[in-house]
């Protein structure tokens, strides 16, 4: 399926299931089949009906070309087997009206040759032939005189069948001849045969004043398949008619052959009765099939191209409609679970801000009274156990400040100040924020780089968040890393409308599995040390600006913090409004 | 509280908060450090007691049922104008402490409260309010002299 491979639609191997509302491949089948189906149908409806209706019409054409043919095959012979029955009443004729003493003699039989010549025309030579056989007498242009044709073949059937008509040969001068024979039987007279030959110019004349059609064909076949008369398309007499492939008179209508092109012809074919004579008319309906071809390759090449068209078409909305679909759902589905994420964080500010507040004021009476043991502690004098008191109460303190450093965090989270917006070079910034925490730095011997390449434009935003944003990274990464350790700040431009200040560390890492869940409240990997809520205040100051963080880290080989934030503060930037 | 102790004591110090042992040991750890002080558990409470006394210093709870820290803040420094409040809350956040301050507080402090640092602030707002004292003084001086034409 490499083609399928590359035609597919963008979306069909992306899967987000959980943020997919419908099943996408689905509703691309259902939209691209249904399409198909809709548009392709009707088409190919109406080309089935185009075609019926043509193959209808082609054949009522068909039929009329058939009739055609049917009528000139009837008439034709109706025709020839006139002239060739008037040839042979006229041979009888003369039979009967003179003796065969009186054909006998030469000028008797020249005078009935010339006669018949100028009553019927065509006749070449004149013969009477005896009961044994011998040429009695004979007028004509060859010296036949006293041939004996006992032995040959149109002789004995002559004999037979009392009449005779031979294929056509090349006689005199060249001119094609047949050959009518009619035997003479009378009681009381000993049978004789009169023989004529006739020139077939007579029996063309006929067959061509015929009505034909300019691309069809009229002649005459002996039982061999030769050609008795000439042809326009195959040939003079005596040729071979190429089409057989039977001799003919074995079948008699309409038949459709392939001419050696391998055009179509319409063949038409009659027996003349008494004769070994057959009738063929050829029509090539040329013209005809071949609009009829024409029209048929049209429709079909129309019909294909509009196919490919309309799949293409078709192809393209469904996938365009999907794909847009899909994005938009996925858009809307990223929102929605943003939109979550956001809320659940300010409820939990929320909990967090009035959870700080009940418990700073015990905290502060505990505070207090701790102080206040110290004090008197501190007055009275030595008593048993003192030292042990004061240890006791110092820890507690100890512990009253840590619970309070985490109410204030808490509070920190929960707060929805209004940002205040004012010009910040970041290099200042970041060097300011390093002051705080460059002691610890440098007591750890971290190095600690900034790379600000000249020319960094300044960034609208609330001062005080950005260094809160960049003092919890940067502690997160003073945190991951080991005495030694080394911390590269970089700020680089992102387009022209955001800049983004990079952390990168080459500490411990976080782990794959935690990487999703560090800007969530109170996760943390720093164990007692830490309230899991640095991160999270962050990403909730980041997303309040308009900008946001990205985190790439390896176990064992650091971690990269990538904080987006927009040159200006869009009046949009403010999700939190939903939420409170 | 005899005047003589008060003299002699380093500040004169007012203490407002709703809850009553936090008041017990804050007190008894602020005389213990040589201040002279002075109780209050309600804003009305403290109202009065500013009203008939002359503080160095007064430590304001923020939120207390009834009359609060804000309120009773505003009410104060409209009868005495000179009164160096410092504000004490477990509600800290950046809005209440520039509203107070904007009002007129000397400070802004979360509980739990560091007492030494909350000592500095009462010193502190001792030597402002002697110094404003000074000045009204030589104010009023200059305003006798000016009138007696010497």
């Amino acid at each position: 399926m490499g083609f399928w491979e590359k035609l597919k639609p963008d979306f069909w191997d992306r899967r987000d299931s959980e943020l997919e509302l419908l099943n996408y491949r689905r509703l691309w089948r259902t939209t691209f089949w249904l399409a198909v189906v809709v548009t392709l149908a009707p088409l190919v409806f109406l080309a089935g009906i185009n075609f019926y209706q043509f193959a209808r019409q082609y054949e009522l054409q068909r039929n009329e070309i058939d009739n055609n043919i049917q009528r000139l095959m009837g008439t034709s012979r109706v025709q020839i087997s006139y002239f060739l029955d008037e040839r042979r009443a006229a041979l009888t004729y003369v039979s009967l009206a003179d003796t065969f003493e009186q054909l006998s003699d030469l000028r008797q039989l020249s005078a009935v040759f010339s006669r018949l010549r100028r009553s019927f025309g065509g006749f070449v030579d004149l013969g009477l032939i005896d009961g044994a056989g011998i040429q009695r007498a004979y007028v004509g242009p060859y010296n036949l005189a006293g041939r004996d044709y006992k032995e040959q073949d149109w002789y004995k059937e002559v004999q037979i069948r009392g009449i005779y008509v031979s294929d056509v040969f090349l006689g005199h001068r060249n001119f094609p001849h047949f050959v009518i024979a009619v035997r003479h039987e009378r009681e009381g007279e000993p049978p004789y045969v009169i023989r004529a030959t006739i020139d077939t110019g007579r029996l063309n004349e006929l067959l061509r004043a015929t009505d034909l059609q300019p691309s069809g064909d009229l002649f005459l076949l002996n039982q061999q398949g030769v050609l008795q008369t000439p042809s326009r398309l195959y040939g003079g007499v005596l040729a071979r008619f190429p089409l057989l492939t039977s001799p003919p008179g074995e079948w008699s209508g309409i038949k459709q052959m392939e001419d050696a092109q391998g055009a179509p012809v319409l063949v038409g074919m009659a027996r003349i009765q008494g004769t070994p004579l057959t009738l063929v008319v050829v029509n090539q309906p040329k013209a005809l099939l071949q609009k009829w071809d024409l029209l048929r390759i049209n429709v079909i090449i129309m019909v294909s191209l509009s196919i490919v068209a309309i799949l293409v078409v078709i192809w393209w909305v469904s996938s365009t409609l999907v794909s847009r679909i899909y994005e938009a759902d996925l858009k809307r589905a990223a929102t929605l679970h943003e939109a979550e994420y956001t809320n659940k964080l300010a409820s939990i500010g929320r909990l967090a801000s009035g959870v700080a507040h009940e418990i700073n004021n015990p905290v502060a009476i505990i505070n207090e009274k701790v102080g206040l043991m110290q004090d008197i502690m501190g007055m009275s004098p030595d008593f048993p156990h003192k030292e042990k008191f004061l240890r006791q109460a110092k820890v507690i303190q100890d512990s009253v400040r840590r619970v309070s450093e985490i109410t204030h965090r808490l509070l920190g989270f929960a707060r929805h100040l209004p940002l205040k917006s004012e010009e910040i070079h970041l290099e200042a910034l970041i060097k300011e924020v390093l002051g705080f925490l460059g002691k610890e730095a440098e007591y750890r011997n971290i190095d600690i780089n900034v790379r600000i390449p000249p020319g960094i434009p300044t960034i609208q935003a609330d001062k005080g968040q950005i260094q809160q944003v960049l003092l919890n990274i940067i502690n997160n990464s003073l945190a991951a890393l080991e005495h030694g350790g080394e911390i590269n700040i970089a700020v680089a431009p992102q387009g022209e409308e955001q800049v983004a200040i990079s952390i990168s560390d080459n500490g411990v890492g976080i782990a794959k599995e935690h990487l999703n869940s560090i800007f969530e409240p109170f996760f943390s990997t720093k164990g007692k040390q830490g309230t899991g809520l640095g991160l999270s205040i962050t990403y909730g100051i980041v997303r309040k600006m308009g900008g946001h963080i990205e985190v790439e880290s390896e176990q064992g080989l650091g971690t990269t913090f990538t904080v987006i934030l927009p040159r200006k503060q869009s009046s949009a930037a403010k999700p939190e409004a939903a939420a409170e | 509280m005899e005047d003589k102790e008060k003299v002699m004591a380093e500040a004169f110090v007012l203490i407002v908060d709703d809850e009553k042992e936090f008041l017990e040991s804050i007190s008894a750890r602020l005389e213990n450090r040589g201040f002279a002080v002075d109780t209050a558990n309600s804003g009305d409470q403290a109202l009065e007691k500013i009203h008939g006394a002359l503080y160095d210093a007064i430590v304001l709870d923020l939120m207390m049922p009834g009359l609060d820290g804000m309120a009773t803040l505003k009410l104060a420094l409209q009868r005495k104008p000179d009164l160096q409040i410092i504000l004490l809350t477990g509600h800290a956040s950046v809005q209440h402490g520039v509203e107070a301050i904007r009002q007129g507080a000397l400070d802004f402090m979360e509980k739990p409260a560091d007492l030494d640092a909350l000592v500095t602030k009462i010193r502190e707002g001792k030597d402002r309010r002697m110094e404003l004292d000074a000045q009204s003084r030589e104010e009023a001086v200059r305003a006798a002299l000016k009138k007696y034409g010497w």
